[in-house]
């Protein structure tokens, strides 16, 4: 365990130790922000609308006191959406999409002597292929945490008036009722932890692949468990620190 | 020029290079010739630093490489060219990108055009002319090394290592990529190591060949001279490589006579 963490300091110190020029860093970024953001826009949009969709149901399935008024459901949503639902749930989305993809093809391209090929070139190929990716999660897990808030909420809206446990007037006092801008600023924060704990935990499996194609999978595999548990420590901890 | 001297290296337990010394002549095809798992691979990893010997050095034209400075290591590096057993082309990258990457990479100041003009040049070099946009998946196994020794040519190298360059391909392709290999060396003036356990690329390209057996250098000559040594173990391996070239015309000629016979039933 200790060893496998000193080998994870190593190899993110050798991503900064001889890099590239920030020329081929941005566009390497951009790139790859292209391909982590863009690809996940989708899988975020349906994961966050419906789980904004089942937290209104689920809400008011539990608040039968007539004494309670209506628009706290929306006031819950929005909450449960901001704290926690948007930054982890996204997160571990991401950390199976974005994950599984980072170490099958990092790991793919060191069986393959793609990775050597950078090295004989006098290229850092840890610099030149994973500092991109870190630096494009970092960017981009941000603007899809607030993408999945803003359909969550969308969607918890669809859901409490499309099957009648509030009223549109209710719902729009409700996630507007007691706002604290803290919150979201907590949410960006974990997102940006999330984003780099997912993008190097995964980078780190894929790049000491070694073996062959049975060897990538069991890579991605790890990549995925170690990102979602490192999330929800991570998840934890901020919460404790932050609020 | 290449000077090794004294290469040292373990895996766990296993000793794969025991004590490696000798010098790979400028201008000349150099052969590290053995069966496999003697350690060739790993003695040229070891040269050109992908992977670090336990005991040992290596000089590149005077210039010390290992355990030298960063920066120094470096700038040799830049001017190794390198051909992987499996071609190592980038997939995600067209045949022109994987031939501009290095020029992208390693010459900065080089306008696109200049890029592109030398892509093309080292693409028909190697008889590889229009297949610029063809990824590497649509490629056969001889097209990718010929991409592989255009990528590596490309940024002018003054070294060239080509680990186990005939693998998996047809005796007539495999004698193609030896004469390619042998004439951009002889062309270029550069200074290049071929890894093969084939005894046909000691006859076509070996001007100078090592052998190893088990980590340790046994033999070093010309290919005129191979035939004449009397160490047990290369003539050993001399002799087990006929006996498969002989297996394998038997082979041929029993599947010629095999399809001759069903074509005269048919008939």
């Amino acid at each position: 365990m200790l060893k496998h963490f000193g080998k994870y300091l190593l190899f993110m110190g050798s991503l900064v130790v001889r890099g590239e020029s920030p020329r081929i860093l941005f566009n390497r970024t951009i790139d790859e922000a292209i391909l982590i953001g863009i690809n996940s826009i989708m899988i975020v949009a349906i994961v966050s609308t419906f789980i904004g969709a089942v937290t209104c149901v689920q809400v008011s399935y539990n608040l039968t006191s007539a004494l309670i008024p209506r628009s706290t459901i929306g006031f819950m949503v929005r909450e449960m959406t901001i704290l926690e639902l948007a930054p982890t749930i996204t997160s571990i989305v991401l950390a199976g999409k974005v994950g599984s993809n980072i170490a099958g093809g990092l790991g793919t391209m060191q069986i393959t002597e793609q990775v050597d090929a950078l090295e004989v070139m006098g290229i850092n190929s840890a610099s030149y292929l994973v500092l991109p990716k870190i630096l494009a999660s970092l960017f981009v897990f941000p603007m899809l945490v607030i993408l999945a808030m803003f359909l969550s909420i969308a969607g918890g809206y669809v859901a409490g008036t499309a099957t009648g446990a509030l009223t549109a007037q209710e719902y729009i006092t409700g996630i507007r009722d007691a706002f604290v801008p803290y919150n979201i600023v907590f949410a960006l924060i974990k997102s940006v932890v999330f984003a780099f704990l997912i993008s190097s935990l995964s980078s780190f499996r894929g790049y000491y692949t070694s073996g062959g194609a049975l060897e990538v999978g069991a890579a991605g595999t790890t990549a995925v468990t170690n990102s979602v548990i490192a999330v929800l420590i991570a998840d934890y901890v901020c919460a404790e620190l932050l609020l | 020029m290449i000077e090794i001297h004294n290469i040292h290296k373990t895996f766990g337990d296993k000793k794969v290079l025991d004590g490696v010394s000798g010098v790979f002549e400028t201008g000349k095809t150099n052969l590290l010739l053995g069966a496999s798992g003697t350690g060739k691979s790993v003695l040229l990893k070891c040269i050109v630093g992908l992977i670090k010997p336990d005991i040992g050095s290596v000089t590149f034209d005077g210039t010390y490489f290992t355990n030298n400075k960063l920066d120094i290591r470096q700038e040799i590096r830049r001017k190794i060219g390198m051909l992987f057993q499996s071609s190592a082309l980038f997939d995600s990258m067209t045949v022109e990108k994987n031939v501009e990457f290095p020029l992208k990479m390693l010459t900065p100041d080089m306008s696109k055009s200049e890029r592109l003009d030398r892509v093309n040049f080292c693409l028909k070099r190697v008889g590889l002319e229009g297949a610029n946009k063809k990824m590497p998946s649509e490629l056969s196994g001889g097209m990718k090394k010929r991409v592989g020794i255009a990528r590596a040519i490309a940024p002018n190298c003054t070294y060239l290592f080509c680990d186990e360059p005939n693998s998996g391909l047809d005796p007539l392709t495999a004698l193609k990529i030896d004469k390619l290999i042998k004439e951009i060396t002889e062309e270029y003036n550069i200074t290049t190591i071929v890894v093969t356990h084939d005894m046909n690329s000691v006859i076509e390209i070996g001007d100078k060949i090592m052998f190893l057996y088990e980590g340790k250098k046994l033999w070093e000559g010309t290919r005129d001279d191979i035939m004449d040594t009397d160490i047990h173990e290369l003539n050993e391996f001399i002799f087990a490589n006929r006996l498969m070239r002989d297996a394998k015309k038997v082979e041929e000629r029993e599947e010629l006579e095999e399809n001759e016979r069903k074509s005269n039933q048919l008939k």
